[in-house]
């Protein structure tokens, strides 16, 4: 029996675990599967993380340095090189690791920090076969960065994630050549300090609005066609281009790791592809709370450790047996604003809620409605669906409140 | 004249417009904190970026390494083959100097190896 099990050691698991410890919460045990904690930190060596949370620039591998030191110095339990296979709705989790062998345990409270994956080439249908030297970015950045591998000398990398923008450069600075970077929508979904410093920097090429339409090369990649694409992203034709590269990198994306929350039986939501939470983080099934990119993809890692830092809390007052308010307001959103979380408001306190918008809009304003009353209304210059917006809402506001409605208008 | 600059200090990428004469900058616009402000001046004048990469250790591992302060932009390729000639001892702990002197900075391990 422990007191509050954590799926996962990366910085949402982490930061959730000294969030629990800080209040109140010693019996803590961290499952990770890696044979480090820090997660994806440790092959993101690149610079750019803290500065919401610590007021510095950092690189990937000192961010979850600054976690895993606190996490050791509180003594929280870990065990590394440990899968969790199964996870039930009365929290008996199911793990195995080579000293252990299987084994199980009934944990009070659970939260889920696994954290997502990358898109793979199968979910693109690109045209050809199935030739050596075409990874998702992350891959080739563990290639590069931990086992000191260069997957190829000549890259084109399909997608403008952030992911995919840092590659470009590593790639570029470990003597490859990036010939170009193909990006479906006719907009980034990368940091525009990232498309400076990793593209402009090296002088490789953004095509917005192209994508890769076939892949060329029997054992080893040869080459790759790309083409622009319409309004409905379908290709045309006219536009086709042979390039000929050996290494294609995906960066198409993130999604959520939900297997162990989908075998307990917790609710997902199909807009994040992580569960359903209330503004504690706490998912449909009481004990079980989710944070990080398991819950919603996130672009800072800031904002992971903050979204752990609610959920580790919330996980702690749970335990020593705070009871919920008898409240449920739901939130709704009119689609231009694709998601919230959270998606349920539980409790009557001040609650911020953080939102995706689905295309680029300029000079809009978000509206929350409840019924025919406006509670709050902000106006933002420019939304962007790579940028994670929130809105506090204050306790008052929510008083009354049904059923909110988080809508975009222009202005 | 006139030059376009996307900020590289932190995640909100402002657009700056700065205003030059030569070399001289005569005015920024665009930036939401003090910080744009003195990133368009060096960009225009003295261009800096901090170069991150990993160094080989002695085992066969490798460490991550980065320059503790911004080195020239046109040093960049300079520093990577700097980096990728050097082998480090270990154990190593984060901050500890790897090479002391790479063009004005300093390379220092981001990770720990072999504690």
């Amino acid at each position: 029996m422990k007191d509050l099990v954590i799926i996962g050691g990366g910085p949402a698991g982490m930061s959730a675990a000294i969030a629990a410890y800080e209040n109140g919460i010693q019996d803590i045990l961290i499952l990770e599967r890696d044979e480090h904690l820090g997660g994806i930190l440790q092959q993101c060596i690149h610079n750019g993380f803290g500065l919401h949370k610590f007021g510095e620039e950092l690189t990937g591998p000192e961010y979850a340095w600054k976690y895993e030191k606190k996490v050791r110095e509180l003594g929280i339990e870990c065990k590394l090189n440990t899968m969790v296979l199964d996870l039930s709705d009365d929290k008996i989790i199911t793990a195995t690791n080579s000293e252990d062998g299987i084994f199980q345990i009934q944990a009070k409270a659970v939260i889920l920090a696994m954290g997502c994956r990358e898109r793979a080439k199968g979910a693109l249908n690109i045209a050809g076969s199935r030739p050596a030297g075409i990874y998702s970015a992350g891959t080739a950045q563990k290639f590069v960065n931990m086992k000191g591998y260069l997957p190829g000398k000549n890259v084109v990398i399909l997608g403008s994630g952030d992911i995919g923008l840092i590659m470009a450069r590593r790639m570029t600075l470990e003597g490859a050549k990036v010939h170009v970077v193909c990006e479906l929508m006719p907009y980034s979904g990368g940091l525009a300090r990232n498309i400076e410093q990793c593209l402009n920097d090296f002088n490789i090429p953004l095509k917005l609005s192209h994508t890769v339409v076939e892949t060329h090369g029997k054992d080893r990649l040869e080459g790759v066609t790309i083409a622009q694409v319409d309004e409905k992203r379908k290709p045309i034709a006219e536009t086709r281009e042979y390039i000929p590269c050996d290494t294609l990198l995906l960066s198409v994306g993130l999604i959520p790791e939900n297997e162990l929350s989908k075998s307990a039986n917790v609710a997902i939501c199909n807009t994040t592809n992580g569960a359903v939470v209330d503004q504690d983080r706490q998912t449909s099934i009481t004990g079980i709370f989710a944070c990080g990119n398991v819950l919603h993809v996130h672009d800072l890692v800031d904002f992971v450790s903050q979204e752990a830092e609610i959920a580790g809390k919330a996980a702690a007052e749970y335990i020593v047996g705070r009871q919920n308010e008898n409240l449920k307001i739901t939130v709704k959103t009119d689609g231009k604003i694709r998601y919230t979380v959270p998606q349920i408001i539980t409790k009557k306190k001040d609650v911020t809620v953080y939102f995706r918008v689905s295309d680029v809009y300029k000079n809009v304003k978000i509206n929350i409605t409840d019924g025919n009353t406006t509670l709050l209304s902000k106006k933002r210059p420019k939304v962007a669906p790579g940028e994670m917006e929130s809105i506090t809402l204050k306790r008052e506001q929510l008083e009354n409140a049904k059923e909110l409605y988080f809508s975009l208008e222009a202005m | 004249m006139e030059r376009k600059l996307t900020c590289i200090i932190c995640p909100l990428g402002c657009a700056l417009t700065v205003e030059t004469e030569g070399k001289k900058v005569i005015s920024v616009t665009g930036n939401t904190c003090p910080r744009g402000g003195k990133y368009a001046e060096s960009e225009c004048t003295d261009p800096k970026r901090t170069v991150t990469s990993t160094v080989k250790c002695i085992d066969g591992s490798l460490v991550s390494v980065k320059t503790d302060t911004p080195i020239p932009k046109e040093k960049m390729t300079e520093c990577m083959s700097l980096i990728n000639k050097t082998v480090a001892t270990l154990p190593i702990a984060i901050g500890d100097v790897i090479i002391e002197d790479a063009f004005g900075s300093r390379i220092v391990a981001t990770q720990n190896r072999g504690l």
